[in-house]
């Protein structure tokens, strides 16, 4: 007989997998209290290092074209199919759903990217414009990325959840710091090995594990985050978050658990720009 | 050629007809305030009061919230796109028979010169409703989804810096949408709005789909506390904004904000000398820099900093101070003794922390409040006044070398207002507009307004837009 080669679940920082810096990891049980787990615990300094990833890859991302922006989004949906009996088992695991209710999940976390990945170079056509201004200027709107969005990702669906939460915010050409839901975080996880080989830049993703009551409230306070997604935030704790998000004033919003372009939009920030019409 | 000296041109005081005393405007008519409280409003140019106006409390706002959800639920939301069209149409053409004695009674109350509310100010507010007139009864089109929905009562608060055309940036789009309004205009500044309530009344407008209530920081602190309000929007300071917003975090009340700012103005080597002077004088001495997107701070490329400086010098050297009525004044009164004061403490630390203070040699009348366009050279980074908003006619002058380095300064603050950029070339006019972490960028040009052009803030400047199809979303439903 031969062993299983258990997978040792760490965290996800420019592009690396390292442990904690703390040292410290936690226990996730299914349902019926089996061990399933000891993800990484991430620190307060786990996540300044992860904001800090997201705002070195920021600039380069942004203005990679978003045709390919694009590409990169696709490939990880072409990553993901290959690592779907994975995303499953996972999902069986933490979330006590049988295996076709966990097949549907997965099939719709993949079709979410390759949905968002055909949205990257049509955003700016949909949502900016030319403005007829009264004077002899021309103006025109475009919608640019925002930055660095923190996401506390909806965890009913661990997988789905994490993949509503991300592909909007890549797809606008923004960074990410994503915060995996406390009792179900491998599929945050497993996700992140498919991000590092699918050309996302490194840094542009950075995934935590952890106790969300620790870390949540530093990434509303964090001065170098600009959006935040609470959708998988309760109502009670979200509106203390919201009150230390003030102090940068981040652009906050929360979403139902669906795909739509105002996802993209709501981090996404407008530009105009005048210029005088003369020979 | 000997120099020709102007002739003093003043602007008749006739035309404004102003009343002793105002009441608030709510459900349509004008009644005294609950607590009889009153405060005066002055002529900033020579201290003398202009009238008396009603200070709001809870009470007051309580009865205009109710008036403005009332006329939401009974009127205006039952009323159709094309009616409320109608409305805004109405207001608008009001506006521009009535501009002239706008004009005037803003210049009076608020500083500025005659020249900018005669031809920005009130024509600019004009064209606000026109605009949103015509949104009325398109909404479905705007990219919101089919069916847009008002929020509700708005409560809106605007600051002194443009009155009357705040007043339209906040109230054309609201009404546009559907929504009631109740607004708080500044306390220094209260005059037109009070004058639009008139408008409000000659143009049959419904009881209660406008109110007016005035007062100080405690009224509107009360006015956005208050339960029903579905929706708040402000344009002040980047401080107030916070407590606005930290005070509507639980309830996750809708809040757009239009803040402060410290736009960089960004002269490249090839630009055009001549006019970029010209633009960087109306950047900072328009409406006596009492604007949120001033271009405060010039970034000069090093080698072109000295030859730039003298035409600068020479430039502001010829700009007129003084009675805001005479139409040659290009620079007014500033607005209080309080934004006066906050202008001398800045400008003091600019000297004290080693930046070198020049001012343009004016007369300052003996009355009222008044400072000289000034600029500081020999600014870094680190200095206050590089950092800081000052809100008032002071330029400070940091230099660059490198077009990497132009931006790295510009992005360098926690505002992103606005931006400008002058430069020959078209290619780097672009790749600057990229760059810069700004909502409205003026490419050899600045300052320039539009009802059709959306205006807003990137960082710290704030949250939403006004103006154009972005600007609508601030009043519909989940749209922002």
């Amino acid at each position: 007989m031969s062993l299983d080669i258990k997978k040792t679940y760490k965290l996800f920082i420019a592009g690396a997998f390292p442990r904690s810096e703390s040292g410290r990891s936690y226990e996730i049980r299914d349902k019926k209290g089996n061990f399933i787990a000891n993800p990484a615990q991430a620190s307060r300094k786990d996540l300044r290092d992860a904001v800090l990833a997201a705002k070195n890859a920021h600039s380069s991302w942004a203005s990679a074209t978003a045709y390919n922006r694009g590409q990169i989004l696709y490939r990880i949906a072409e990553i993901m199919e290959g690592r779907s009996e994975q995303f499953v088992a996972e999902i069986m695991a933490m979330e006590s759903v049988s295996s076709k209710q966990a097949q549907v999940q997965v099939r719709q976390a993949i079709d979410t990217w390759v949905w968002y990945a055909g949205w990257s170079d049509k955003i700016s056509t949909i949502a900016g414009s030319t403005n007829p201004v009264a004077g002899s200027f021309f103006n025109f709107t475009v919608a640019e990325p925002l930055g660095v969005v923190g996401i506390v990702a909806e965890e009913k669906s661990s997988l789905l959840g994490v993949v509503l939460g991300l592909a909007p915010v890549l797809a606008a050409g923004n960074c990410a710091v994503l915060l995996a839901s406390q009792k179900r975080p491998l599929s945050a996880i497993t996700l992140a090995e498919c991000l590092a080989t699918s050309d996302v830049p490194a840094g542009v993703v950075n995934i935590l594990t952890g106790l969300s009551d620790e870390l949540t409230p530093h990434l509303a306070s964090h001065m170098e985050i600009d959006g935040l997604d609470l959708s998988g935030v309760d109502g009670k704790s979200a509106a203390a978050l919201r009150i230390s998000s003030v102090d940068n004033l981040k652009r906050v919003h929360s979403f139902p658990s669906e795909k739509s372009p105002e996802r993209i939009l709501s981090f996404m920030e407008y530009k105009t720009l005048w210029h005088p019409i003369g020979v | 050629m000997s120099d020709f000296e102007y002739a003093p041109a003043p602007e008749s005081k006739a035309i404004a007809n102003i009343k002793k005393d105002y009441g608030l405007f709510i459900n349509g008519k004008f009644t005294s305030s609950h607590n009889k409280k009153r405060f005066e409003t002055i002529n900033p140019a020579n201290e003398e009061v202009l009238a008396k106006i009603s200070l709001a409390d809870e009470v007051d706002i309580d009865k205009a919230v109710k008036a403005a959800r009332s006329a939401y639920v009974k009127v205006w939301s039952k009323l159709s796109g094309k009616e409320r069209a109608k409305y805004l149409f109405r207001i608008a053409r009001l506006l521009q028979e009535r501009s002239r004695e706008f004009a005037v009674v803003e210049t009076l109350d608020n500083g500025k010169p005659i020249r900018e509310t005669r031809d920005i100010d009130i024509p600019l507010s004009a064209a606000h409703f026109f605009y949103h007139a015509g949104w009325a009864d398109k909404l479905e089109f705007a990219g919101f989804g089919d069916k847009p929905k008002p929020h509700g009562v708005v409560a809106q608060i605007i600051p002194w810096n443009f009155p009357l055309l705040m007043l339209a940036w906040k109230i054309a789009p609201a009404l546009a949408t559907g929504n009631t309004v109740v607004l708080k205009p500044a306390e220094t500044t209260p005059l037109t709005a009070l004058l639009f309530a008139e408008v409000c009344q000659q143009a049959d407008l419904p009881p209660g789909v406008v109110n007016i209530i005035t007062g100080d920081g405690g009224t509107g602190a009360a006015l956005v506390k208050h339960p029903d309000i579905d929706k708040v929007a402000f344009t002040g300071s980047t401080e107030v904004g916070k407590l606005i917003a930290r005070s509507l975090a639980i309830s996750n009340t809708p809040v757009t904000l239009e803040l402060g700012g410290k736009g960089a103005n960004i002269v490249f080597e090839d630009a055009p000398i001549d006019q970029a002077v010209e633009g960087i004088i109306n950047g900072i001495f328009f409406n006596q820099g009492h604007v949120c997107c001033a271009g405060s701070r010039l970034l000069l490329q090093e080698n072109i900093h000295d030859e730039f400086l003298n035409k600068l010098q020479k430039r502001m050297s010829k700009i007129r101070l003084g009675d805001p009525l005479d139409k040659n004044t290009d620079i007014g009164a500033i607005n209080s003794a309080a934004q006066l004061a906050k202008i001398h403490e800045l400008s003091s630390s600019g000297q004290a922390e080693g930046a070198d203070i020049w001012s343009a040699p004016c007369q300052i009348p003996n009355k009222g409040f008044w400072f000289a366009p000034t600029i500081f050279t020999g600014v870094t980074q680190a200095h206050r006044i590089a950092r800081e908003e000052i809100f008032g006619p002071v330029l400070s002058v940091l230099t660059f070398r490198t077009p990497q380095e132009a931006i790295e300064k510009a992005n360098n603050t926690p505002f992103g207002l606005s931006a400008g950029v002058w430069t020959d070339k078209g290619s780097r006019i672009l790749w600057a507009g990229n760059h810069l972490k700004a909502g409205v960028i003026w490419a050899n040009t600045f300052n320039k307004f539009d009802p059709a052009s959306p205006f807003g803030g990137y960082k710290e400047s704030g949250w939403g837009r006004e103006g154009g199809r972005h600007g609508l979303g601030a009043y519909l439903k989940g749209a922002m």
